[in-house]
């Protein structure tokens, strides 16, 4: 297990270097392909070891690190994936460096795998740190001023943020200190061991430090002013990669905390202030959806608006609480698929403006038709998996103490589906105003369309079944959480 | 020797001030060098003002790593993007500075009422410890929020950094100090990325004026 877990952080960690040394970006690929494979191999293993309850060390794996690093590695493989022809193509005359994206791609990874690994606060917070940093390079890709003006908003924003989360890091540390100056220090087990007896005070001040800071980088309403910026601004495997991966991995520094709210017996301070934070999300970013112009735009706020559904299910508790782990992972999966699946659609028409783009049916059959599967999966419409945790943080609203709030929930969700059937659909099967201006179909390259293929696949089957041992591992993270 | 750790820490207050009224651009870097010096004075103050034993391998580490990165690396990389840019030379507050002075004082009052409130659970060197790192962490907060021009911006992450700093070292004696060392290397890093990215936007641009980067909205 521990060679499983440092080669996790330590595979991307040296591909990254050597890929910095490889410049021909054939030769780079390959790196990357490896190192993907490398790492999805390492993470399957974790699945079959057993997770100790407590690690004594900096590094260590428990459920809710296991969940979040397979869907980085998982999402990662196909990015990768999609990377090959998106970097071969040759239409980045606009990128000043192509060779540069591997190696950010791979530190990138090395980050996320960092973080979820992470048995230390304060490890973790360097680790989420080091996402901003390795991934801003990769946001200023294409050398154009909008996407220049979203890098600095980005490295900006965020680590302003992430200061205030080490601010609330220290915070925590000051409440578990004793009168005599007697501290455990910040490892998650140490703390989690103390929680009882934390001064409650500093806690809650920790608790709001860190979730305004990690806030920030979740994208939680007020603080995701950056967030449609730098996703829509991104190469497309990178936003896909920024949505369903990294957005996870700053919601899991929140969930430690939470995790040690919960345990101190403070659970109703954090929950109150999730639900704030979640609904001000979903009210900003359906309401942000509705009339949105630019598609990539559209899919940045959709995640907006999915992070308040797992920042609500989480502030709910009780059984909601696996509705919204469930809900990471469905949000993750689909929202990467449908980045990928947008980068499609901008290759062929190039533009992100959603009126431009008519009759994608038949020029990218394929893309068109994953599409539209993908906008329904997302919108929570059955059969798909999104449509099962929804309802469940639904069920678990209507039966806690505030069923209003599971009404304002579902109001919510439909308005944001008709935002997105309302932008989506229409580019794919309605025709333009010039009628059949391109009837052929384009080409499609397997490797662009057979990522997103599979992920979308796993919502569909994560919304009839969910297997025993996503199951399994679902119900022990949403026990740390207390649901 | 608690009477050092007290000037030093009013000292950072006072910069922190000055570095919210001043007009001049190379002046406001020059200010948060000071501020590092005074960081890396800091850490070896409050080691001798428990015992009066000479620093630790850490202490030292931790002193000679503030004092080189915050007083000297980080100014440098930004004086010299102030030169090369060719950048205006103010500082350019969305609010005149009167202003901003009324406004910095008015935080640093609310840093004061915040320690006041939240009293630490355990004796720590300098009463003034919990209320300068919040007057820096505000302060900085505001020149991020207040000012146009993208290195001022990132001078106010410094002086927010430099606030959260302060603050890990009151913990220094409880939390380990590897903490504090990963902090400087990723400010470095940050400030690095940072000064990249100004040295495109004055290319992109011809200026270093964030208003230009407001394109991106609905």
């Amino acid at each position: 297990m521990t060679l499983a877990i440092l080669l996790v952080v330590g595979a991307p960690t040296i591909a990254a270097l050597a890929a910095w040394r490889l410049r021909p970006v054939p030769l780079q690929l390959g790196v990357l392909i490896g190192t993907a494979m490398v790492h999805l191999v390492s993470t399957a293993s974790l699945w079959r070891s057993d997770l100790p309850a407590t690690s004594a060390g900096l590094i260590g794996m428990d459920a809710l690190g296991l969940l979040v690093l397979s869907l980085v590695s998982l999402l990662f493989f196909a990015a990768s994936v999609y990377s090959v022809p998106y970097l071969l193509d040759g239409t980045h005359d606009e990128a000043a460096a192509p060779q540069r994206f591997v190696p950010c791609l791979l530190a990138f990874l090395a980050a996320m795998s960092l973080v979820t690994v992470s048995r230390n606060l304060a490890l973790l917070w360097a680790a989420v740190e080091a996402t901003t940093l390795a991934s801003a390079p990769l946001i200023y890709f294409y050398r154009r001023p909008g996407s220049l003006e979203a890098t600095w908003k980005y490295l900006l924003i965020c680590s302003v943020g992430i200061a205030l989360a080490l601010l609330g890091t220290f915070f925590l540390g000051v409440a578990s200190t004793t009168a005599t100056g007697q501290a455990p220090g910040l490892g998650i087990d140490d703390v989690l061991a103390v929680a009882p007896s934390l001064n409650h005070r500093w806690l809650h001040a920790a608790f709001v430090l860190v979730l305004v800071g990690y806030g920030t980088k979740i994208g939680l309403a007020p603080l995701h002013t950056w967030l449609p910026d730098a996703h829509s601004q991104a190469p497309s495997p990178v936003s896909a990669l920024l949505s369903g991966a990294l957005l996870n991995c700053a919601l899991l520094g929140l969930l430690r905390f939470y995790a040690v709210c919960v345990a101190a017996g403070d659970a109703a301070f954090a929950q109150r202030l999730l639900l704030v934070l979640g609904f001000a999300s979903l009210l900003v970013g359906a309401a942000s959806l509705l009339g949105q112009r630019d598609y990539k735009r559209l899919l940045a706020y959709s995640s907006v608006e999915n992070m308040g559904v797992i920042a609500v299910g989480l502030g709910v508790a009780g059984t909601a609480t696996y509705g919204a782990l469930l809900h990471v992972v469905n949000h993750s999966l689909i929202k990467a698929a449908l980045f990928l699946l947008a980068g499609n659609v901008l290759r062929a028409y190039g533009t992100t403006t959603a009126a431009d783009v008519r009759g994608a049916r038949r020029r990218l059959p394929v893309s068109a038709a994953l599409l539209t599967v993908a906008a329904f999966a997302i919108g929570g419409s059955p059969p798909f998996g999104p449509f099962v945790s929804e309802i469940s943080i639904f069920l678990g609203a209507m039966r806690g103490s505030a069923p209003w709030l599971g009404v304002l929930f579902i109001v919510i969700l439909g308005v944001a589906f008709v935002g997105i059937a309302g932008t989506l659909l229409p580019m794919l099967h309605s025709e333009g105003p010039t009628g059949a201006a391109d009837p052929t179909p384009g080409t499609e390259r397997l490797l662009a369309v057979a990522p997103p293929a599979v992920l979308a696949l796993l919502v569909v089957v994560l919304g009839v079944y969910v297997p025993a041992g996503l199951d399994r591992l679902l119900r022990d993270a949403a026990a740390v959480l207390g649901g | 020797m608690s009477s050092v750790a007290d000037f030093l820490l009013s000292a950072l207050i006072v910069v922190g001030l000055y570095m919210v009224a001043t007009s001049r651009l190379a002046a406001c870097v020059r200010a948060s060098a000071v501020q590092g010096i005074i960081l890396g004075a800091l850490p070896l103050t409050l080691e001798w003002t428990s015992g009066f034993h000479p620093p630790s391998v850490h202490v030292a580490l931790l002193a000679l790593g503030a004092f080189g990165i915050k007083a000297v690396v980080i100014p440098r990389l930004l004086l010299r993007s102030i030169r090369e840019a060719g950048v205006r030379r103010e500082v350019e507050p969305m609010t005149s500075l009167h202003v901003s002075i009324l406004g910095a004082a008015l935080l640093v009052a609310l840093a004061f009422w915040l320690a006041s409130t939240m009293a630490l659970p355990f004796p720590v060197a300098s009463r003034l410890l919990v209320p300068a790192a919040m007057a820096n962490v505000l302060l900085g907060f505001f020149l991020v929020v207040a000012r146009r021009q993208a290195i001022t911006q990132v001078v106010g992450y410094l002086v927010l950094e430099n606030g959260v700093f302060v603050f890990g070292l009151g913990l220094a004696a409880q939390q380990p100090i590897v903490v504090e060392l990963s902090v400087l290397l990723d400010v470095l890093v940050g400030v690095f990325v940072m000064g990249i990215a100004i040295n495109h936007i004055s290319q992109t641009f011809d200026h270093m004026d964030t208003r230009a980067l407001a394109s991106l909205r609905e």
